[in-house]
């Protein structure tokens, strides 16, 4: 079994040991640990059926510590030593455990740590890795989640709202090292999917893969940033484009549009276009007015500036911007590309150094610069 | 030994050469500045000296505490005057002076003619753990 096959199996099995009374927090530290045993131990000695083998150690596991608990509290162990074997956990437990893990209580830093590790099966240590903080300081996060939603029962109706944000953070996240968050995202999403018949789950799943489709393409020598416009859409896979596009029609043609589903029609759109100069950019808008309907979002309006400025030209583009707050991150990037579209060239340059300043990532500091020297360059 | 290796916006003694902003060059002379760096950090990371290096906005503030129950005072956006750190990069190298050596070849990170820069970078030794056998 490999180790993406072995954390399919995780949240399963934290369901079957809550099942049998163990409470939320103690049963994901107890899998948690017979996780991170199985990878030392499964490569040389594969068990005949993991997810047993995991409930077994997980389980023994939960009894130790709840036994070594109860003698230092001087009580009775509270759990029954040998419990029924459960059934095949339904499905509506691994749901559950979902909602819990991304409750709205929870900062949503926390939530992604805590799904990532009870529902995406991945360890401490990978967490941390991705994230790119010391796995104690990752530990501590995870635990301190678990506090605050300690006494939520696992029964309770959730949030399905907040579980698609935190899992499209996840996403965005990226990867970082030797964890492909992106990947991780797709993966819980996917079977989030599976479990249940919301056509926005399926529609945030159909955005992350219509972007993942693109990611090769995303990056030139160094990690240069390379925007849609100059992507060598030869390296687009074709293969997860086709499928976001399949999952995301299947959810439109359900009528109950929401925002990842407008997203998704939007990155369709653009997986659609052979060229740059072939996108449906009059399309585009329609989907960010939509988007623009059900979020009034200031990000969405910014945004929207650009379309406009594909579709009607420049001159519409600003305008549209004029409606913009110029607080909005990317303000000054989104007025430095019309503006040289508009052949305002010194002033693009202006603004493209000023957006180069206000970047929040290196290459996005390094591509808006370059932009700026490209601009100044032509303006001379 | 572990180096901080600091990289300034402004501050430090006064620079070799008054460079143009980085946005007034070409685009080519950008490119290569950019890949000098990530190979600068690529090759370190082969030769095992490298540990970890990160990049911060010229947006910021200071703050300090101003008494109980008071919100904390801050003093920003940061004047022209002020020294302002661009980044760092940390390094574990044998000596001082290879990480002076290193230090000096990152300041020829080329810029506008491909000229090195010459750019004033400020190296600082890691203050270590006590060792355990002292005697």
């Amino acid at each position: 079994m490999n180790e993406p096959l072995l954390r399919e199996v995780v949240p399963a099995v934290i369901a079957v040991l809550v099942r049998r009374g163990a409470d939320f927090a103690s049963a994901e530290d107890a899998v948690q640990e017979a996780l991170i045993r199985a990878l030392e131990a499964w490569p040389d000695d594969p068990p005949r059926d993991p997810k047993a083998w995991l409930v077994a150690v997980a389980w023994r596991r939960f009894l130790d510590a709840a036994r070594s608990e109860a003698s230092r509290r001087g009580r009775e162990l509270a759990v029954e030593i040998q419990p029924p074997a459960g059934p095949v956990p339904a499905t509506d437990d691994t749901l559950r455990l979902y909602f819990l893990c991304a409750h709205p209580t929870l900062p949503p830093a926390s939530a992604a740590a805590l799904t990532l590790r009870a529902v995406g099966g991945l360890t401490t240590r990978q967490i941390a890795t991705a994230y790119l903080v010391p796995e104690a300081t990752m530990a501590q996060r995870i635990s301190r989640a678990k506090k605050r939603i300690e006494g939520q029962s696992l029964d309770q109706p959730g949030d399905l709202g907040t579980v698609l944000r935190v899992l499209y953070l996840v996403f965005n996240e990226g990867y970082g090292g030797d964890v492909d968050l992106a990947a991780e995202a797709i993966r819980i999403t996917r079977q989030l999917a599976a479990l249940t018949d919301e056509p926005e789950v399926a529609g945030l799943l159909a955005l992350m893969l219509l972007h993942h489709a693109r990611r090769a393409s995303r990056t030139g020598p160094g990690g240069r940033l390379v925007p849609l416009a100059d992507q060598d859409r030869s390296r687009w896979d074709t293969g997860l484009i086709a499928e976001g596009v399949a999952i995301l029609q299947a959810a439109l043609a359900r009528d109950r549009l929401g925002e990842y589903q407008a997203q998704a029609a939007i990155a369709a759109l653009h997986a659609d276009a052979l060229s740059a100069a072939e996108t449906d950019w009059v399309q585009i808008v329609e989907w960010y007015d939509e988007l623009l309907t059900l979020t009034g979002s200031p990000v969405v309006r910014l945004n929207r500036a650009v379309a406009v400025g594909e579709a009607d030209g420049a001159r519409a583009g600003l305008k549209a911007l004029a409606e913009v707050s110029p607080d909005i991150p990317r303000y000054a990037a989104v007025s430095a590309y019309l503006h040289e579209r508009a052949g305002d060239l010194e002033q693009a340059a202006g603004l493209y150094a000023e957006a180069s300043r206000a970047a929040t990532s290196v290459p996005e500091r390094d591509h808006l610069t370059r932009e700026a020297a490209r601009v100044r360059q032509l303006a001379h | 030994m572990k180096y901080l290796l600091l990289k300034h916006y402004r501050g430090g003694p006064a620079p070799v050469a008054d460079l143009a902003p980085i946005d007034e060059w070409t685009p080519a002379e950008v490119d290569a500045h950019i890949q000098f760096m990530v190979d600068f950090a690529a090759r370190l990371e082969k030769t095992g000296e490298y540990v970890d290096g990160q990049a911060v906005s010229p947006e910021g503030t200071f703050v300090r505490y101003d008494g109980e129950g008071r919100p904390p005072v801050t003093d920003g956006p940061f004047a022209e005057t002020k020294d302002l750190i661009a980044g760092w990069m940390v390094i574990d190298v044998e000596s001082w002076d290879r990480a002076l050596e290193l230090a000096g070849e990152l300041s020829a990170a080329p810029g506008p003619g491909g000229e090195p820069i010459h750019e004033w970078l400020e190296v600082r030794p890691f203050l270590a753990m006590p060792p355990t056998v002292t005697e």
